[in-house]
């Protein structure tokens, strides 16, 4: 693998086509975890982990599997995974496996992980699969991490709530209390409070490539057409 | 000169959200009437903040900020939202609620004209579900001095202390001063076992309603005839509404008169007329057509009846006008009128000549 391709994977997997804001796949533990920043973190480096594993488990055998009978041996290796993290999670972070509950098995059928199987390790070698399994994992822990610190700022006042039952006891003083003596906005927590949350990082994510796109225009061509009083892609 | 019928003025927006803003009067009169003044600074706050952020979400879309503020239609979603929830509630509760029906249910969809949901109740879906303790905190009204002392009995700068700050003077605590609304009285004591003709004996029930908020809703009832008279809005939605809580409220009462309030009491009880009159008839979140009119306000009437009787929320205008509010782009395509001259149109058989 060149490092070219490498920087595309990544750029790919983190910016370009990420799962949360741009693909939109698994909205599913998107809206339901990221209710603080240590369950939304903690369960996108769970997917993280299944993704990249399963994407070098599955590439070397991609010219072995049948075609018809793909997608039940995928999600057979995909659960395999799943139950490794999730026994782990049982085994050395209790508590926190008990808040995040159905939502750790539930990786097996959270689309992205099958989608990224489907669309790009069974036609790439080991390495890229993998690669490209951490940097869609990780793309979407990103996103995850954005929106569980604003619905938990804003729902509750705080953020790392929950960090104890990751680092133990002693990490119990790390809770950053944001706003102090905040009466909570409980909107924040509910499901609309994700949605909302998360059609406004997508905005956000817009907004960004729309600005670096007229950068780049500016830079090659002096003079922007203008129809209307604003650019065709306002609309 | 005379110009044949057909030319007609148009109103401007502007115009018309000053004439419903002008319908709200009597009710607000009479609200001030019964629970003290606390109620104006509320709607103060509202109008404040509904200008101050429909200033600067116009800002942001790069649309023009002096025209658009003038056409009064973020005042009236303030006015309406200040009227729905508790007045005597710290200053930031209507802020928020007023900022949030601005800024994402008004100008998120689009501005006006787009909004798919009524942003007034947008903004009190919002609060009733974050902060269900503070807008559960009603004024006792005039009449109902419990202990010799009623939010109401306070001087306007004690209730300005108690907005702003959160002092309430002396030894006064919130419970003392404050009541569940009628509906949710009457909801606790039902639970309870309780005949309906005992709990109607409490004085937080007037003749028809609550005390007190049977006066404001018929100030409510009184300018909607006035938007009405005016040709601000059309008769469909206010009768549809009034007429179909009023069949369903008669039936279950004279089912069970026990256990069912009557429909005058759901007339005059918590929001209907407010709704019936000036929520539902928001022109831009309900159907265009007669018969969708209709549809739309029949349904919220349903729902609200049972969202009253059977729900767990006080009140169930707000819901009811939401629910609804998604209805209205599929009630609007099959109620299309039929083309003028065509037998056959969408909505069925129209006979040509007029006889059935």
């Amino acid at each position: 693998m060149t490092s070219q391709e490498f920087r595309d994977i990544f750029y790919n997997g983190v910016w370009k086509q990420n799962t949360g804001l741009v693909q939109l796949l698994g909205l599913c533990p998107i809206l339901a975890v990221s209710s603080s920043v240590v369950n939304a973190v903690s369960l996108g480096l769970a997917t993280a982990l299944v993704m990249t594993l399963s994407g070098a488990a599955i590439a070397p055998i991609r010219q072995l599997v049948p075609n018809e009978a793909r997608i039940p041996v995928f999600i057979l290796i995909i659960a395999v995974l799943v139950t490794i993290v999730q026994f782990t999670m049982n085994a050395y972070m209790y508590k926190l496996y008990l808040v995040l509950g159905i939502f750790i098995p539930l990786i097996v059928t959270n689309c992205i992980v099958l989608a990224r199987i489907e669309s790009f390790a069974s036609k790439n070698p080991m390495l890229d699969s993998a690669l490209d399994g951490l940097a869609m994992g990780l793309g979407l822990t990103a996103v995850l991490a954005v929106l569980g610190g604003i619905r938990e700022i804003f729902g509750h006042g705080t953020l790392l709530s929950g960090i104890d039952m990751v680092f133990g006891e002693a990490a119990k003083s790390w809770v950053f209390t944001v706003i102090p003596g905040y009466h909570g906005f409980l909107l924040a927590i509910l499901p609309p409070g994700a949605f909302i949350t998360l059609g406004m990082l997508i905005a956000a994510k817009n907004w960004l490539n729309l600005r670096a796109e007229r950068k780049l225009k500016g830079a090659n061509a002096t003079i922007v057409p203008i129809e209307g009083g604003c650019s065709p892609a306002m609309h | 000169m005379q110009f044949t019928p057909l030319f007609s003025k148009s109103e401007s927006v502007s115009a018309i959200m000053l004439k419903v803003l002008f319908a709200l009067l009597p009710g607000i009169a009479l609200y001030v009437w019964y629970f003290g003044p606390a109620i104006l600074v509320s709607i103060t706050l509202a109008s404040l903040t509904a200008l101050g952020t429909e200033a600067l979400m116009l800002r942001l879309r790069g649309r023009p900020v002096a025209p658009f503020l003038k056409d009064n239609s973020a005042l009236l979603t303030a006015w309406l939202l200040a009227l729905s929830i508790p007045p005597l509630a710290p200053w930031w509760l209507v802020v928020v609620g007023t900022a949030f029906a601005i800024a994402i249910a008004k100008h998120l969809y689009g501005g006006l004209g787009n909004n798919l949901f009524n942003p007034a109740m947008v903004g009190y879906a919002v609060l009733i579900i974050s902060f269900p303790a503070q807008m559960t905190h009603w004024i006792a009204p005039h009449g109902l001095e419990q202990g010799g002392m009623a939010m109401s009995g306070f001087s306007f700068t004690q209730q300005l202390e108690y907005i702003f700050i959160g002092v309430l003077p002396g030894h006064v605590s919130l419970d003392a001063v404050t009541m569940a609304t009628p509906l949710d009285t009457l909801k606790t004591h039902l639970h309870l076992n309780q005949p309906i003709r005992q709990i109607f004996d409490m004085p937080i029930y007037g003749r028809l309603g609550g005390h007190g908020s049977e006066m404001v809703a018929g100030g409510f009832l009184l300018g909607g005839l006035y938007l009405l008279a005016a040709r601000i809005i059309s008769w469909h939605i206010p009768v549809a509404f009034l007429g179909t809580l009023m069949a369903i409220a008669g039936v279950f009462h004279l089912a069970d008169p026990a256990h069912y309030a009557g429909p005058l009491f759901h007339w005059f009880a918590g929001a209907s007329m407010l709704g019936a009159f000036f929520i539902l008839t928001d022109p831009v979140s309900s159907p265009t057509t007669s018969k969708g009119r209709l549809i739309f306000a029949a349904g919220a009437a349903l729902l609200t009846y049972l969202i009253r009787v059977f729900g767990g929320f006080p009140d169930g205008v707000a819901f009811a006008t939401l629910l609804m509010n998604i209805c209205v782009p599929l009630i609007v395509l099959y109620t299309q009128p039929p083309v003028f001259g065509k037998k056959d149109g969408v909505s069925g058989n129209k006979s040509v000549d007029g006889k059935p």
